[in-house]
């Protein structure tokens, strides 16, 4: 017995003795990462909140002239920037809502038995898998007024999709909702069937409507997944850049990213881009702290 | 209990199933529509009414990976009869393969742009879902000082807009000769992947109960030793399920590859929309393109199905 017990001891005393310790293992796999984050995200945010102060413009030698707080005060009296902040939150909020009315109708009619569903939800599902410049190219070819299998499924004639400056930022929202409704329709699935039966059960022995059921019991249950999925979602609206910039050149679907990229990327306008950049970081993290407040809160229940 | 069902649910029950297979169709029809484009003659990609039944062709698949120019005149009997098939359906669209002096066949860019997007997307793969598992592990097992902040803050570097984060990495990529190379962009998809690698392995890692190798640390193995003995093997299906995520992440990316590259090292997102151009693109070539493009991922989406819902939450959500 007794030399059992030594032996055990011994055993994971030399283990320990021979390996390195617990800190030191720590250290060694969380270290590297944070570093890596720290020199290739965190430093060239740090290098370009330099650059907001200047006038720099890549595109020359031309050195950068310190000019203060001007970039900053500039495009917060620019009324163009603030109209690319009114059209990204109006396609934030019609994708969303597209989307989360999609998903969540779609999940409610696959709620149920129904032959194939598991391969009907991953055929769903695939849309949302794909890559949005790339896919969002062939929805050009759907959209064109003359050709476009969409004018010719809904008889639409020759209605201009993307070259209508009033219509080009929803088509670019429908295109989104086609790509993300999945998603939520995914979440909501998740949510439906974690309501348990006895409650219909119940609700339909008190003879309750429909209606009721729908709003007293299912809406209420699902809603905390739900939420997960509008934020999810209202953050990727935000920052919506590739579809939108490749279907259409409409200033009316001019949304942030795209302003911002061609800000930096066309006019060269590096050092006003710079201090874009950060107002939109500003926001992007004030949602995100928000929103993974949430996450917690949600995954501690 | 046996549910008793009365007919208006049945009736309900039938209506939903039509609803269910309708959106089907709708929601897959633009994916069938670039598969279909994918295989038609150039005539009949665009024509009203839209053509559905047509002999299916591989001369797209040919145009897209060789330079081709306008036939000025049809080719001679001898030179049809001398060419191999795969010149033959080029020269009945009207068109002919561009050949250099020594008649060696010219590549167009979409085999390079693939490639790039293979090798960038598996490399920066591997990076962070390697160190993810490392760090995840780290975050599970032991008390970190200030845990919570950390991870928020490995969180919010893939909040940004990639814009946001391209302009400053531009800059620096550009004073250290970065810009358009593999290994720029394999940093960059590597940077961004790490926080969702990270997030979702601890997911998986919190999931392998602590019991398995405190009682490998008895038997004396050492901490090392238990996380590639036990714990790997454990987390195998966690770590496969992120690998895809990531992969197809990086695979999918345009933004950065916009900016970062635009020869050497360009991936196929930004270079398949380039092809549209001015003037009237030849759409088949692009399905073409595009479909070969989609089609890796279509085949992760089917393999990683009962994981979707854990990885498109980070994790949130697990079932």
């Amino acid at each position: 017995m007794a030399t059992t017990m030594i032996t055990t001891l011994d055993r994971s005393t030399r283990a320990a003795a021979r390996g390195l310790s617990d800190i030191s293992i720590r250290n060694l796999f969380i270290i590297p990462t944070v570093l890596f984050l720290i020199v290739f995200n965190i430093f060239p945010l740090i290098y370009s909140l330099g650059y907001s102060f200047t006038d720099f413009r890549a595109s020359t030698n031309a050195p950068a002239n310190f000019v203060g707080l001007q970039n900053y005060r500039d495009l917060l009296n620019d009324p163009y920037v603030w109209s690319n902040f009114a059209i990204t939150a109006k396609y934030v909020i019609v994708s969303v809502v597209g989307q989360l009315l999609v998903g969540f109708g779609v999940a409610m009619l696959l709620n149920r038995d129904i032959p194939l569903k598991g391969l009907i939800t991953t055929l769903l599902l695939l849309p949302m898998m794909l890559s949005m410049a790339v896919v969002g190219l062939f929805w050009k070819l759907l959209y064109d007024p003359s050709w476009g299998v969409i004018n010719y499924a809904l008889g639409l004639g020759n209605f201009e999709w993307l070259a209508d400056p009033k219509m080009a930022l929803y088509a670019v929202a429908l295109t989104d909702i086609w790509m993300w409704s999945p998603f939520v329709m995914l979440l909501s699935l998740a949510g439906l069937s974690a309501v348990p039966k006895h409650l219909y059960e119940a609700a339909a022995i008190d003879r309750a409507g429909p209606f009721y059921t729908f709003f007293r019991i299912t809406l209420p249950l699902v809603a905390p997944i739900l939420m997960i999925a509008i934020i999810f979602r209202t953050m990727e609206a935000f920052k919506t850049f590739d579809l939108a910039y490749i279907l259409t050149s409409q200033p009316t679907a001019e949304l942030i990213s795209i302003r911002l990229y061609k800000m930096a990327f066309q006019e060269w306008q590096t050092g006003r881009s710079c201090a874009m950049a950060y107002i939109v970081l500003i926001m992007v993290l004030a949602i995100t702290n928000i929103y993974v407040k949430y996450l917690n809160k949600v995954k501690e229940r | 209990m046996a549910a008793v069902r009365t007919s208006s649910e049945i009736t309900v029950n039938r209506i939903a199933i039509v609803a269910v297979l309708l959106v089907t169709i709708i929601f897959l029809a633009p994916i069938y529509w670039i598969a279909s484009t994918a295989f038609k003659p150039r005539n009949l990609a665009t024509t009203i009414p839209p053509t559905v039944v047509f002999q299916p062709e591989i001369s797209p698949f040919v145009k897209l990976f060789t330079k081709r120019s306008q036939l000025r005149s049809p080719p001679s009997p001898e030179e049809y009869a001398a060419a191999p098939w795969w010149e033959r359906v080029v020269f009945d669209g009207g068109e002919k393969i561009v050949r250099d002096g020594k008649g060696q066949v010219q590549w167009s860019g979409y085999p390079s742009r693939f490639m790039n997007s293979l090798i960038i997307a598996i490399t920066s793969t591997v990076l962070a879902v390697g160190m993810g598992t490392f760090t995840a592990y780290g975050f599970s097992r032991f008390k970190v000082k200030g845990e919570a902040d950390l991870l928020f803050f490995i969180l919010s570097t893939r909040m940004l807009p990639p814009v946001v984060v391209a302009i400053p990495m531009f800059l620096m990529y550009r004073a250290v000769g970065l810009n358009d190379t593999h290994i720029g962009l394999i940093i960059l998809y590597t940077a961004f992947n790490l926080s969702f690698s990270v997030w979702l392995m601890k997911g998986f890692m919190d999931e392998i109960p602590k019991e398995y190798e405190e009682a490998a640390l008895v038997d004396g193995y050492t901490r090392m030793e238990a996380f590639f003995k036990i714990v790997l093997p454990e987390a195998a299906t966690g770590i496969a399920a992120t690998a895809v995520f990531c992969f197809i992440t990086a695979w999918n990316e345009y933004a950065f590859a916009l900016i970062m590259t635009n020869r050497r090292a360009q991936t196929a997102p930004p270079f398949i929309p380039s092809q549209v151009g001015s003037g009237l693109p030849d759409w088949t070539v692009i399905a073409a393109g595009t479909f070969l493009f989609l089609l890796p991922v279509a085949i992760f989406t089917f393999l990683l199905r009962n994981h979707l819902l854990r990885g498109m939450s980070f994790g949130a959500i697990r079932k």
